[in-house]
């Protein structure tokens, strides 16, 4: 009953200053619309840019790294040891494969996890040749991973598994060849072994120069491509259930398999900083719009207990306590809150759905942005939280006010 | 005895140290109407918002009902008021934003021991108590400066308090006027048993009171 006055009373002042708080919930519209639009823009790139990036690349690589010669004797007091540490030329494949992919399988947030064995090769066309490279794997776990399935245009990944010999190209290299499924291609390796395939599977993915170049064959043909027996592996693909675990789970395979695991981060650490930049920039740039749109409604939740310094001296001469008037400015901040993240929610699902549908082409498609649950959630908080702060610290002032000095003037 | 007051002392720094009430002592009585004169600027509004518990700054004691409050707090003294104590003020002092219903009905929700129809019924009987009702909807801010201190008063009154305190309740109206509010306070007071503490300027309406201070100066010169 009590608080149910102190309510009325900011109701009542919330509607006799429409001018005031209209431009107070405006304010909060734009702030939160903005926020949530542009932690939404960054949501999506992000989400754009790892897709992108694991079309072609595993959470985690597995290889054997080179070592670096290191002296024979240790330096001492009396012997200054003059070294020049060389790459120590041992192979650069995985010794005991099988164990390795069973040690690494064993761990519970893998999901896939399989050798590969890459080779430059080329596409023999008549007298004329295309060069690029051949990605040899299992092709089951190598879908699994890569997700190739999604970017067939003819046959499909299953066909490897069936036809030992066997091979899925790139469309650019069909295009350029003039090959369909079923058709036979011969290739040549950088060893000289020359291998005549029948055509799989044709992919097409928004990457040309991909398309043009790469093929996938099964483990064993690339294998044979390099003269090597069916041991030899260079990496071992992992994908994990979350690839943002990547770095912290790489350094536990590291330590259990002995071989360097680098996770996608660490090994794109160039585009990893871009993308951070871009999200330092964004957040920055949203929270100076929040910080703008803040002081806008302190400026008038302010001006509004200075408006109604005399009713607040009454208010209190006829028994409402410090609180009451707390409560009767936070209200009104919190119901142009309210109002405001409501309409500016409104008004980012309106941005996000509007830039959603422009096209961009190439790589991208339409542009990258979703309606994204968690920062719409985060910015609904966000509003909420500013407008308490922004009504609060006048509210206080106004809790403060004595009476008597106001009754006397 | 409703309301007493133990050697009153209060000084003013700004801009130069200045005692404006000097060690005032005086007890009134529960159902008393007492009227406080004196001089313009003397101290009469002064003492008046140390009895009503607004002004804390002062030396002495003050007894409200048989409870010392001058160490209270502020909420405790807010709660007093809205209960105990009736203020009509020298300016008459009303929400502008709402209607003058409303500001009558304020103090009562605000103490919440009755339901919104019984408040409303109540807050028109005292507008129709003072010739008000046609007023009852219209906004506080669209009214005359006597209409304006008539709602003030029914506001007072709307939660039985046991003191009413005015200062200059009658300053803004006619002598018509002046004499109703002068019978209802009186009334209260007798018949209600409510005590009421006024200051005026008005010799009539003081001589027609149970009881008249004469202040100078910042002390009681007669009627303690
Ligand atoms: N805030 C203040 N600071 C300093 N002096 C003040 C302050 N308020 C009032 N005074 C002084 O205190 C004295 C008493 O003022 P008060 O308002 O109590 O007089 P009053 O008896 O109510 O006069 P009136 O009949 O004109 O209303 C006056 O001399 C006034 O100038
Ligand atoms: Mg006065």
């Amino acid at each position: 009953m009590a608080n149910s006055i102190n309510r009325k009373i900011a109701t009542t002042y919330f509607i006799s200053g429409r001018k005031m708080t209209t431009v107070a919930i405006v304010g909060v519209l734009l702030g939160i619309s903005i926020f949530i639009f542009m932690n939404s823009l960054s949501a999506g790139f992000d989400r754009q840019s790892s897709e992108s990036f694991f079309k072609t690349t595993a959470h985690i690589r597995i290889y054997k790294d080179d070592v670096l010669s290191v002296p024979l004797q240790p330096e001492n007091e009396n012997s200054v040891l003059i070294v020049n540490p060389k790459v120590v030329p041992t192979k650069n494949t995985i010794d005991n494969p099988e164990e390795i992919l069973a040690l690494v399988k064993q761990h519970s947030d893998v999901i896939v996890a399989f050798p590969q064995v890459n080779t430059p090769v080329f596409y023999n066309n008549g007298k004329s040749q295309i060069a690029g490279t051949t990605i040899g794997f299992p092709p089951v776990e190598g879908n699994q991973l890569y997700k190739i399935e999604n970017f067939m245009v003819q046959g499909a990944v299953q066909n490897l598994e069936m036809n030992r010999n066997g091979i899925i190209i790139g469309s650019g290299i069909a295009d350029r060849m003039n090959l369909n499924t079923g058709d036979n291609l011969s290739i040549t390796s950088s060893k000289g072994v020359n291998l005549n395939l029948t055509v799989v599977g044709i992919f097409q993915t928004n990457n040309s120069r991909e398309d043009k170049s790469k093929s996938y064959v099964n483990l064993a043909l690339a294998q044979q491509l390099l003269r090597e027996g069916n041991t030899y592996i260079t990496d071992i693909n992992v994908n994990v259930t979350d690839p943002n675990k990547a770095p912290a789970i790489a350094e536990e395979l590291s330590t259990i398999t002995g071989y360097k695991a680098e996770d996608w981060k660490a090994a794109n650490a160039a585009y990893m900083a871009a993308s951070k930049m871009r999200k330092i920039v964004i957040t920055f740039i949203s929270f100076t719009l929040l910080i703008v749109s803040c002081f806008g409604i302190y400026n008038i939740l302010n001006m509004t207990v200075s408006q109604k310094i005399n009713d607040i001296a009454i208010l209190k001469a006829i028994g409402f306590n410090g609180k009451d008037v707390v409560r009767i400015f936070v209200y009104q901040a919190l119901t142009i809150g309210m109002i405001g993240v409501v309409l500016g929610v409104g008004f980012a699902m309106i941005l996000v759905n509007i830039l959603s549908h422009v096209y961009i082409g190439g790589d991208i498609g339409n542009f990258p942005i979703g309606f994204e649950p968690l920062v719409f959630l985060k910015g609904i908080l966000v509003g909420f939280f500013i407008t308490f702060l922004a009504g609060y610290v006048p509210a206080r002032k106004a809790a403060k006010v004595d009476p008597v000095s106001i009754f006397r003037k | 005895m409703i309301l007493e007051v133990k050697n009153i002392e209060k000084f003013f720094h700004d801009p130069v140290e200045f005692k404006v009430l000097n060690d005032i002592s005086f007890g009134v009585e529960k159902g008393e109407f007492l009227t406080l004169v004196g001089k313009s600027g003397c101290g009469k509004s002064t003492l008046l918002y140390i009895l009503s518990t607004m002004d804390t700054e002062y030396k002495g004691q003050l007894i409200i009902d048989g409870e010392n409050v001058t160490s209270y707090g502020q909420d405790q003294l807010a709660a007093i008021r809205n209960e105990k104590i009736g203020f009509i003020f020298q300016f008459h002092y009303l929400l502008a934003d709402f209607t003058c219903l409303n500001n009558i009905m304020i103090p009562a929700l605000k103490l919440g021991k009755l339901s919104k129809e019984e408040i409303e019924y109540k807050a028109m009987e005292k507008l129709r108590m003072l010739d008000m009702t046609d007023q009852a909807l219209k906004p506080a801010s669209k009214l005359s400066g006597g209409q304006q201190q008539r709602i003030a008063i029914a506001r007072a009154l709307i939660n039985d308090p046991l003191i009413i305190m005015g200062d200059e309740p009658t300053g803004n109206l006619d002598s018509k006027n002046t004499q109703v509010v002068f019978e209802i306070l009186q009334e209260l007071a007798h018949e209600k048993g409510q005590t009421i503490i006024a200051v005026t300027h008005d010799n009539d309406f003081a001589k027609a009171s149970d009881r008249t201070i004469i202040m100078s100066d910042g002390q009681i010169v007669r009627g303690e």
